[in-house]
C-alpha cells in the first residue's frame, strides 16, 4: 500500500504544471465554496433571527390549537406567572407574555379592523424589534396605562399622530362588549406594510382588563441569542410545561413554516450554481487524468504484462486523483477557513447594508457560520466528484491489451 | 523434465487481403533450467511466440501447458496471475517504471504478489547486489545507464523465482560490452539459480550463450539444435 501511495504521489508530479493547474482549480473552487457556504449559512442564521426577532420569537408557549386557530378563548391562564416561571428555567433567554385580539379601532375620522397585541412593556423590547422601530413618540411604559403604539401606515390611514386618542371596540373573552379609549404614544415603522397597517400594541394588563381576559393571555414568547440553542431551550420549556395539558410549546419552525421553505428554496438555487462550479472542476480532473492515462498507455501495458490486473491499475489512477483532490481540499479548506474565520470575527457587509439594517432595526453585518459542516460540505462534494471524474479514465484500463499497449508511443 | 510444452501454436494476422502466418503450427518443449535462444529475421514470429507463451496474446489454435496445467485457455484474470507468479519478462526497452527507484521497481511485482514489506526489501536488495547494482538501489531509472536499467529489469523478472523468463531482444539497445556483461549475468542466473530463459534475439553473440538454439522463419521453426558453448 505504501509503495502504491508513493507511486501515485510521484506520478502526480511527473507533470508538475498540469497537476498544479488542476489542483489550483480545486483550491479556487474550494475556497469559494467554503466562503459562499459559510456566508450562506451565516445569512440564514441572520435571516431566521431577524424574522423571529421581529415578532414571533424562537419559541412560544400557547394553548394547544391556538396556532392553527387563533381564537380569543383559546387562551392560557396565569400568563404572566408562567412567563416568570420560564424566566427562572431559562435565565439566558428573553421571555415575555402576550395577549392578542381583533378590534375595531376608530379615530375621529376613520375606523379600521386591526389586531391588538397586549405586551409586557418591560420585556417586549427583548423579544421583538418592533419597540426599537418606534420612530415617533415612545414605546409603552406602564403596564396598566391606556396607551397604544401603532404602525406608520395605520396612523396615516386613521389620520392620527402621537397624542391623539383612539377608540377600541371588540369582544371580550367572556363574550362581553370590549371597549376602551387609548392614547397614541408611539408610531413604529417596521418596513413591513402588513405589520405597519394592521398591528397595534397596548400594555398587557390594560389588554387583559379591556378584553375581560382576567389573568389570561395567548402566548409566552421566548427569544434566545443563538439559533443553535433553540433545541436546548425548547426541550427545557417542554419539560417545564409537561404537566400542563392546556399548554403546548412551539418552535420557530412551527411558528413560521414559510421561513424554512424560503431557506430551502434559496439553498436549491445556490446549489445549482455550486453544482456548475463543481462540474467544471470535475471536467478539469477528467481531462487531466484522461491525459495522464493515455500518455502512460505503454507503461500500463508493461505493468499489465508483468501480471498486474487492471483493477490494481484503476485503483492507482483513483488514488492519484484522490491525492490531488485531497491536496486541493486541504489547501482550499485552509484558505477558506481563514477567510471565513476572519469575517466571522469582524463581520461581512456590502454597500447599502448599513442603511437597510438601521431602517429595520437589524444587525448591519453578516457573520459567516464557521462550522465543520460549512467548511467541509462544498470541498467534500468537489472531492467526491473528482473521484467520479477519474472513473472513466480508470475504466479504460480494463480494456487495455498488453501487446497493443506496449506498442503505444 | 519438460516444464513447458507448446503444441501446434497458430497465430494469424489479416493485413488487407493477405493472411500473415505469425505462428504456423509451432511445437516446442522447454525444459526447466534451460537457456534457449530464438533467432530469425524480423517477422519470423519470435516475439509472437514469446507473447503467446507469456499469455499476452491469444492464439488462434494450439495448446500451451505449464507442467500439467493447460494455460492457453485461461481467462484474463487467471492468466495475469500466471504471469505474476510464474513468468518473468525482460523487454528490449527495459520498461522500468520511471517514478520508482531501482529497488522499488524490483519490489513492485512482489508487492502485487502480497509479499511483506520486510521480505520485499530483503529480497530486492539481495537480487540487486547479485546483478551488480549494489549502492544504486535508490536511483531512478533516468539516473541509470541502459545496461544498468536492463539489469534492474532482469532483477525484477527473476526476483519472484518464476518458472520461465521471457526476454525479447534484451541486448538490442546495449553496446557490445554491456550486452556481453548482461548475457554473462543471465547465464550465471541460469546456471546457479536454475532460472529458465527463453530469449528472442538477432544478436549472434547472444546466441552463443544458449545451449539450445531455435531458428524461426515465416512463423515456423526451421531448426532446433543443441550447441556447445563456453
Amino acid at each position: 500500500m505504501i509503495l502504491s501511495l508513493r507511486m501515485a504521489w510521484r506520478n502526480l508530479w511527473r507533470h508538475k504544471r498540469r497537476t498544479w493547474l488542476t489542483a489550483l482549480a480545486m483550491i479556487f473552487s474550494n475556497v469559494l465554496l467554503v466562503f459562499m457556504i459559510s456566508l450562506q449559512f451565516g445569512s440564514y442564521d441572520m435571516m431566521i433571527n431577524n424574522t423571529l426577532q421581529a415578532f414571533s420569537g424562537h419559541i412560544q408557549v400557547q394553548h394547544p390549537g391556538y396556532n392553527d386557530n387563533p381564537k380569543l378563548r383559546q387562551s392560557i391562564p396565569a400568563v404572566v406567572p408562567l412567563a416568570v416561571e420560564l424566566r427562572s428555567t431559562l435565565p439566558g433567554a428573553h421571555i415575555a407574555a402576550r395577549g392578542a385580539a381583533f378590534a375595531l379601532v376608530s379615530s375621529d375620522q376613520r375606523s379600521l379592523g386591526i389586531q391588538i397585541i397586549g405586551v409586557e412593556p418591560d420585556h417586549e423590547p427583548w423579544v421583538s424589534t418592533l419597540p426599537g422601530l418606534v420612530r415617533e413618540g415612545r414605546f409603552l411604559k406602564d403596564s396598566l396605562a391606556a396607551e397604544i403604539v401603532i404602525g406608520r401606515v395605520l396612523a396615516r390611514n386613521l389620520k392620527v399622530s402621537v397624542g391623539d386618542e383612539l377608540t377600541l371596540l371588540g369582544s371580550g373573552r367572556d363574550g362581553s362588549f370590549a371597549a376602551g379609549v387609548v392614547t397614541v404614544t408611539g408610531i413604529f415603522d417596521s418596513g413591513s406594510g402588513d405589520l405597519d397597517r394592521s398591528l397595534a400594541e397596548v400594555p398587557l394588563r390594560y389588554f387583559q382588563e379591556t378584553f375581560a381576559m382576567r389573568d389570561h393571555g395567548h402566548s409566552v414568547v421566548v427569544a434566545v441569542d443563538e439559533i443553535d440553542t433553540v433545541p436546548t431551550a425548547f426541550a427545557a420549556v417542554s419539560h417545564e410545561i409537561q404537566d400542563k395539558p392546556d399548554l403546548t410549546a412551539l418552535d420557530w419552525n412551527q411558528l413560521q413554516p414559510g421561513l424554512k421553505q424560503a431557506i430551502q428554496a434559496d439553498m436549491s438555487s445556490a446549489w445549482f450554481m455550486y453544482g456548475l462550479l463543481i462540474i467544471l472542476v470535475a471536467f478539469s480532473v477528467l481531462n487531466t487524468q484522461l491525459m495522464s492515462v493515455l500518455e502512460r498507455t505503454r507503461e500500463f501495458g508493461v505493468i499489465t504484462a508483468l501480471g498486474v490486473k487492471p483493477r490494481k491499475l484503476a485503483s492507482l489512477v483513483i488514488l492519484e486523483t484522490a491525492l490531488m483532490a485531497l491536496l486541493g481540499l486541504v489547501i482550499g479548506v485552509a484558505i477558506g477557513w481563514m477567510v471565513a474565520a476572519y469575517l466571522n470575527t469582524v463581520g461581512f457587509h456590502y454597500p447599502g447594508m448599513e442603511q437597510m439594517a438601521e431602517k429595520f432595526n437589524l444587525p448591519d453585518r453578516v457573520y459567516p457560520s464557521v462550522t465543520f459542516f460549512s467548511m467541509i460540505l462544498g470541498p467534500g462534494v468537489v472531492f467526491l466528484f473528482s473521484l467520479l471524474a477519474a472513473v472513466y479514465p480508470s475504466l479504460r484500463l480494463f480494456r487495455l491489451q498488453p501487446v497493443e499497449a506496449m506498442r503505444a508511443v | 523434465m519438460t516444464d513447458i510444452r507448446c503444441v501446434k501454436l497458430c497465430k494469424y494476422f489479416q493485413q488487407g487481403d493477405i493472411v500473415i502466418k505469425a505462428l504456423d503450427h509451432v511445437s516446442l518443449d522447454i525444459e526447466a533450467g534451460s537457456l534457449i535462444c530464438l533467432s530469425g529475421p524480423s517477422g519470423s514470429g519470435k516475439t509472437t511466440l514469446l507473447n503467446a507463451i507469456g499469455g499476452l496474446d491469444k492464439l488462434d489454435s494450439g495448446e500451451i501447458h505449464f507442467g500439467d496445467q493447460r494455460v492457453d485457455q485461461l481467462g484474463k484474470g487467471p492468466m495475469a496471475d500466471l504471469r505474476l507468479h510464474h513468468i518473468g519478462f525482460v523487454f528490449q526497452a527495459y520498461n522500468l517504471i520511471p517514478v520508482l527507484t531501482a529497488r522499488e521497481n524490483v519490489e513492485f511485482v512482489m508487492q502485487v504478489q502480497g509479499v511483506s514489506a520486510k521480505q520485499r526489501r530483503g529480497k530486492s536488495l539481495a537480487i540487486l547486489k547479485e546483478v551488480g547494482l549494489e549502492g544504486m538501489e535508490n536511483r531512478y531509472p533516468a539516473e541509470l545507464s541502459g545496461g544498468q536499467q536492463q539489469r534492474v529489469a532482469v532483477a525484477r523478472a527473476i526476483v519472484s523465482q518464476p518458472k520461465l523468463v521471457l526476454a525479447d531482444e534484451p541486448t538490442a539497445n546495449l553496446d557490445s560490452e554491456t550486452a556481453t556483461q548482461l548475457m554473462d549475468l543471465l547465464r550465471e542466473l541460469n546456471e546457479y539459480h536454475n532460472v529458465t530463459f527463453l530469449i528472442a534475439t538477432h544478436d549472434a553473440r547472444v546466441m552463443g550463450y544458449a545451449r539450445r538454439l531455435i531458428r524461426m522463419r515465416d512463423g515456423k521453426i526451421i531448426a532446433d539444435e543443441l550447441q556447445a558453448n563456453d
